[in-house]
């Protein structure tokens, strides 16, 4: 399986970046890590005529705490943020999540903003920036803008950013005083995940309150469960159930039907609930 | 023709000039170009670890790389790996346990191997587990790598 | 003169001779080896299970810079003989002819259509993407109901059923009736493949100067492959030569013919340069040989003292369009049919077999052919029978094995059994087990809601299949080995054996039997083996044949040159042959141990100075012999496996927590070797009844191709095993020596199999399908 022919291109500035994308748009591939691009074109599933290498552009590579958010660099290897303290302390629900993405090799050169743009409907990442209320940072040559992780995943492989954009950064609001939950069922450590789910919640007392359930490898996207959500910020975990099951309309693919999709993402519900109330733990 | 680019890297300690058709991967490259079939192409797209080199320190998958990103890197295959001695003890440990049969997935998995050694010295079995998990063995079933690479965690020097 | 006892390195832990090289990257895979103008061919593969190829316009391929040749399924078989899989032993067995290419018509998924050559394997490929097929699709045969109901594949074969047969004995019919308990089962065992990390690979390079053809190949039959590559291309034997190096991985996979390989040779022939072909991944799954595709539905009958009275068992076996070649697609049906019930004592037996054609890929020989679904099924029957009879699982084991002086016999299956160890290896493992412990262990955690689960599983393994067989067949497949032992000058010792070595440590082996009887160091042999033109005639190895029958051969080869050194020692040294030996190099008395030469020295003098002895004294210090068993068709070995694991009734996910072996391979010539085998062997096994699977659609259409989505065990997952052996060594030959390969995947379903049911028998659920996937565990729960 040899990848098909292409131009490649060295990108020695992210202004460069920004010209060959307005140039070129939707013919052209970022490549970043390369981890889940470059299985797709020696698979010949991704055909990208100009093929635009990032990895010499160092700016992007950061993870820095500004203010009163976490800004994690497009250009960030997975070991990084795995190994950072800032995303323990600031983000520790993506700092749980780190190990389950793939193997030690793949995340040497993986980034997160490679993760993130690609939207794979099973990647821990996207749901994590969507339970985390992060920012996406986009730049094109017409300007920048972010977009709200809640707006940004549109479908499977699908997101807001345009052909003509570059993702720059994903800023994750910190937020005191709050209690995270992370957990994926997969066949195999490293395998994506036949459901997960990335859960944050403020906790006030023993009040939990602004509630994020984001289960991934359901459906097509990372999927806010905002019923299941609202039923449990009022402490009611049996109509949280139910809620869910409304929430939910789980994808079906030959080795894993929806209903198990559905049995899955109930018990890893229960054991979010079991882990929060009545007692949660803080993290922040 | 295929568009081709001049790259200069550092392979094994040696320094490598050469053109290459920029859709070439890293593992095609050091295998084809270089005659460095140590490192093995057991299903390009990632998930089976026989391609595994080192580049610039880090262990990566080489059928994921294109040779043109590997311009100004630091690259180590298994043959280099072994050449400078820095493997030694787990290839003597893979060796007295019989931590490997057919040997396709060895060169991947003592890369791997000592890359767990050099940030975790004294790893568990359910440790060294997780750190080999992206490595596919057919033969020998995994115990055998395990108890293997264990030893060389108990032995009194490590080589790196 | 006393023949050398069974001295150490025989019986010891050597290590792999291949080892230190494969250690270093310096392994020698067909992939690492090139030629002179070397051109690589990629394959235009059917994207339908059954379609007609209506036309084919290769014009833009053709005319592709880079692109050397494009040939069609009709061109390739204008320099190249179709085959027909049968088998004269089952001479019922139907078949259609198979061309190396499609001709016509496309029946599988993936079959190879249109073969591009280029300079480039990636020039190849994207020459294939420009060549336009039209297609016209025709309903395919994808499972058994289509099969037996739906039109033939092959209208000349009169329908999809490429054979049928019933094995009996006594009265089963009448042994039902009279029945205290009856159990039943339907099974269906998930279709998989080998997977070997290496793919399937071919260096083929004709030299149109000398019409001889040299090919390298990831192979395990070098032999067979000669003949084949001989006869289908119109070569003469003696100028086709195949070179089998280091083979990452076969798993019996690689001792198959393949038409994409055997294109590589007509290619090469075409084009007059050596032509490469690898599998890739993608289509390794699409057309290596696939095996395990079964439903099975059996009972068994017992008294009220919970013995086995009879067992029957209808096995639908679905294989591809056609039979595999060269040994036919019929083995695991043929296996199982025999197989089950085997290690109990019983009369009354029967079993149906129909083997059926469909439109999928085909299905052979994958690592313990048919064996781990008889002990499956076999031993599912006799769990559940355990539960309706209230009686201990292991104690109904115990009342019904086959016991050491019911040996020799013929089982109702029809097999011939020399000896087999079950009650032995029963009493072995529970020890290793501490079944006490664990049964305590899981009875305290059911209270709080954690499900253990204990499997054991029997199994039988029929090893080193005798020449009766295939060569009864009418297949050329050699049952002989042949062994060539010489000593050099230095005293050092040279062996080619006619089997090969794929990692299994085969080579290890013979280097122990040759430095044994040689009295030398281990070091001082060297093996070598895989190449049809320097290796004796012989088979290869599958089907566990490798350390029994080169060993045997080894054996003899290394005592005719030690027979042969003695002679030359006892002229110089003036003494009778038989008071001498050889031990660490040297010529001693036999008695008192004194040195009298070095082995060296009559090396030497036998090579350079042969004045030195007689004139009617040919110093032959180079031997070859050959060895076929003539005693039996094969040699049975027997274990037991046991499961620990723990199954999450919520999600249906398994975690496997301990796993145990024990094994009788007769005489372990390296228990070492040995050991891995049973641990490699065991994991694939796990791999077939929890992770694996070829998941075709209603359409006949591949789903999984890559090792995203067909799941492999990978090491985080894995249990620790625990080996260990008993030794009933078998009386067919000198060795007593036993095949191992397969032992561990012949019992690791069913252990596990068995584990999963124990653990859900507080929530009344079976599970019979295989792969045990956390979706058909939930099914079984009532979950979903």
């Amino acid at each position: 399986m040899k990848a098909p022919p292409f131009q490649y291109r060295r990108m020695e500035t992210l202004d460069e970046l920004l010209r060959a994308l307005a140039v070129h748009g939707e013919a052209a591939s970022i490549l970043a890590g390369g981890q889940s691009l470059v299985p797709l074109m020696n698979l010949r599933m991704a055909r990208p005529d100009v093929l635009l290498d990032i990895n010499r552009l160092n700016e992007l590579s950061g993870i820095r705490v500004e203010d009163d958010r976490l800004v994690i660099g497009t250009l960030a290897r997975h070991v990084d943020v795995l190994n950072s303290p800032d995303v323990r302390r600031h983000a520790p629900l993506i700092a749980n999540a780190m190990p389950h993405v793939a193997h030690d090799a793949i995340r040497n050169r993986g980034t997160f903003g490679g993760s993130v743009a690609l939207a794979d409907p099973a990647a821990e990442l996207p749901a994590c920036c969507l339970a985390l209320d992060a920012e996406i940072e986009l730049r094109s040559q017409a300007g920048a803008r972010t977009v709200p992780a809640t707006d940004f995943f549109l479908g499977a492989y699908e997101t807001a950013c345009t052909d003509t954009e570059a993702l720059v950064a994903v800023h994750i609001p910190i937020k005191k005083e709050t209690v995270s939950f992370f957990e994926e069922l997969s066949r195999r450590r490293g395998d994506y995940a036949l459901a997960g789910l990335a859960a944050r919640a403020s906790i006030i007392g023993s009040r939990l309150s602004d509630i994020r359930l984001v289960f991934f490898g359901v459906e097509d996207r990372p999927l806010r469960a905002k019923a299941t959500e609202a039923a449990l910020e009022k402490g009611d975990a049996a109509a949280a159930e139910a809620a869910l099951e409304v929430d939910l309309d789980p994808i079906n693919d030959p080795q894993t039907s929806s209903a198990a999709r559905r049995q899955f993402s109930h018990v890893l519900l229960r054991r979010a609930v079991d882990t929060w109330l009545p007692k949660g733990t803080i993290d922040g | 023709m295929d568009d081709a680019l001049d790259i200069t890297l550092t392979v094994n300690g040696m320094p490598v000039t050469r053109r290459v058709p920029v859709r070439l991967n890293l593992v095609d490259f050091l295998r084809h170009e270089l005659g460095l079939t140590g490192s093995h192409v057991g299903c390009e797209h990632g998930a089976c670890g026989a391609c595994s080199v080192v580049v610039d320190g880090d262990v990566v998958r080489g059928c994921l790389m294109f040779a043109v990103q590997a311009d100004r890197a630091v690259v180590e295959t298994i043959e280099g790996a072994s050449e400078n001695g820095r493997i030694k003890s787990l290839q003597d440990a893979f060796h007295d346990r019989a931590a490997l049969q057919c040997g396709f997935c060895t060169p991947g998995m003592l890369l791997t191997a000592a890359a767990l050694l050099a940030r975790d010295p004294s790893p568990d079995r359910k440790t060294i587990r997780g750190a080999i998990s992206g490595n596919l063995c057919r033969c020998t079933g995994y115990q055998a790598i395990v108890d293997a690479i264990e030893t060389v965690t108990k032995s009194v020097g490590n080589d790196d | 003169m006393t023949e050398a006892p069974f001295r150490a390195p025989i019986g010891e832990d050597v290590r792999s001779p291949r080892a230190p090289r494969l250690l270093a990257g310096r392994g020698k895979y067909t992939d690492d080896i090139s030629a002179a103008r070397i051109a690589h061919v990629a394959y235009l593969r059917s994207p339908y299970a059954h379609a007609r190829i209506v036309a084919i316009d290769r014009d833009a391929a053709t005319s592709t810079p880079g692109v050397l040749l494009v040939a069609t399924g009709a061109e390739i078989s204008d320099d190249c003989a179709s085959w027909r899989g049968t088998h004269d032993l089952f001479p019922g067995l139907v078949a259609a002819e198979q061309p190396p290419l499609a001709i016509n018509r496309v029946c599988w998924h993936g079959e190879p259509v249109v073969a591009v050559v280029a300079e480039t394997r990636a020039e190849a490929e994207d020459a294939v993407e420009l060549i336009e097929v039209q297609w016209e699709e025709f309903p395919p045969v994808a499972d058994a109901a289509t099969a037996l109901s739906g039109p033939a594949i092959h209208p000349e074969l009169g329908g999809n059923i490429g054979f049928e047969t019933t094995v009996e004995a006594g009265d089963a019919s009448a042994a039902f009736a009279a029945a205290h308990l009856v159990v039943e089962e339907r099974f269906r065992f998930g279709r998989h493949t080998g997977v070997s990390l290496e793919p399937r690979t071919i260096l083929a390079d004709y030299n149109p100067a000398e019409d001889s053809l040299l090919v390298h190949q990831s192979h395990q039959t070098p032999h067979q492959q000669q003949d084949l590559f001989s006869r289908l291309l119109g070569i003469p034997e003696h100028k086709v030569r195949v070179v089998c190096p280091d083979v990452g991985g076969a798993f019996g996979l690689k001792h198959h013919l393949h038409g994409d390989e055997i294109t590589a040779c007509v290619l090469s022939r075409k084009l007059g340069r050596p032509v490469k072909f690898v599998a890739d991944r993608l289509e390794s799954f699409l057309s290596d040989i696939h095996c395990r595709d079964h439903e099975i539905t059996a009972r068994m009958a017992l008294n009220d003292e919970g013995q086995i009275t009879a067992m029957e068992v209808d096995d639908l076996f679905l294989v591809g369009p056609y039979s595999q070649y060269p040994r036919s697609s019929i083995a695991e049906g043929n296996q199982i049919s025999r197989l089950c019930g085997a290690p109990y004592r019983h009369t009354d037996y029967r079993a149906h077999l129909r083997m059926l054609y469909q439109n999928k890929n085909l299905i052979g020989h994958i690592r313990s052919v048919g064996h781990p679904l008889a002990a499956a099924v076999t031993e599912g029957l006799l769990d559940k029978a355990a539960v309706c009879l209230a009686i201990d699982p292991v104690e109904l084991r115990r009342r019904n094995y086959l016991r050491d002086e019911d040996f020799p016999l013929t089982s109702p299956g029809g097999i011939e059994f020399e000896h087999l160890s079950f009650n032995a290896c029963l009493e072995r493992i529970l020890e290793m087990m501490d079944r006490p412990a664990l049964l305590a262990e899981q009875n305290r955690l059911r209270e709080k809601g954690v499900y253990r689960g204990i499997g054991l599983t029997t199994f039988v393994e029929l090893t080193a299949i005798g020449p009766e067989y295939y060569g009864g067949g009418g297949q050329h497949i050699s049952a002989q080995e042949g062994c060539f032992v010489r000593i050099e000058p230095s005293g050092m010792i040279r062996c080619m054996t006619g089997v090969t070595d794929q990692g299994q440590g085969i080579d290890a082996g013979i280097q122990q039997i040759v430095a044994s009887v040689l009295g030398v160091p281990v070091d001082d042999v060297r093996v070598e083996s895989g190449d049809s033109e320097l290796s004796p005639y012989g088979g290869g190895s599958w089907g566990s044949r490798g350390a029994v029958l080169g060993g045997e051969t080894a054996l003899r080869a290394a005592r005719a040159l030690r027979r042969n050194i003695l002679d030359l020692a006892a002229t110089l040294l003036q003494c009778d042959a038989s008071a001498l030996d050889i031990r660490v190099r040297n010529i001693v008395d036999a008695t008192s141990g004194q040195i009298r030469m070095s082995l060296a020295e009559i090396a030497n003098t036998g090579h350079f100075k042969p004045f030195a002895f007689p004139k009617d004294m040919q110093p032959a210090l180079a031997v070859v012999e050959h060895y076929a068993s003539r005693d039996r068709l094969f040699v049975a070995g027997n274990g037991i496996q046991a499961s620990y694991l723990e199954v999450d009734p919520e999600t249906g996910f398994v975690k496997l927590l301990g796993h145990w072996v024990v094994h009788d391979a007769g005489r372990l010539l390296n228990p070492l070797m040995v050991k891995e085998q049973i641990r490699g062997g065991v994991v694939q096994g796990l791999g077939g009844v929890l992770f694996e699977e070829c998941i075709y659609s209603a359409q006949g259409q591949l789903q999984n191709g890559t090792f995203a989505d067909y799941l492999v065990p990978m090491a985080a997952e894995m249990p620790d095993i625990e080996v260990d052996h008993i030794e009933t060594p078998t009386a067919t030959s000198e060795l007593g020596t036993k095949g191992a390969g397969e032992a561990g995947t012949a019992g690791a379903m069913g252990a596990v199999l068995g584990a999963i049911n124990d653990a859900l028998s507080p929530f009344d659920a079976r599970i019979s399908e295989t792969p045990c996937t956390p979706d058909r565990i939930l099914r079984a729960l009532g979950k979903i």
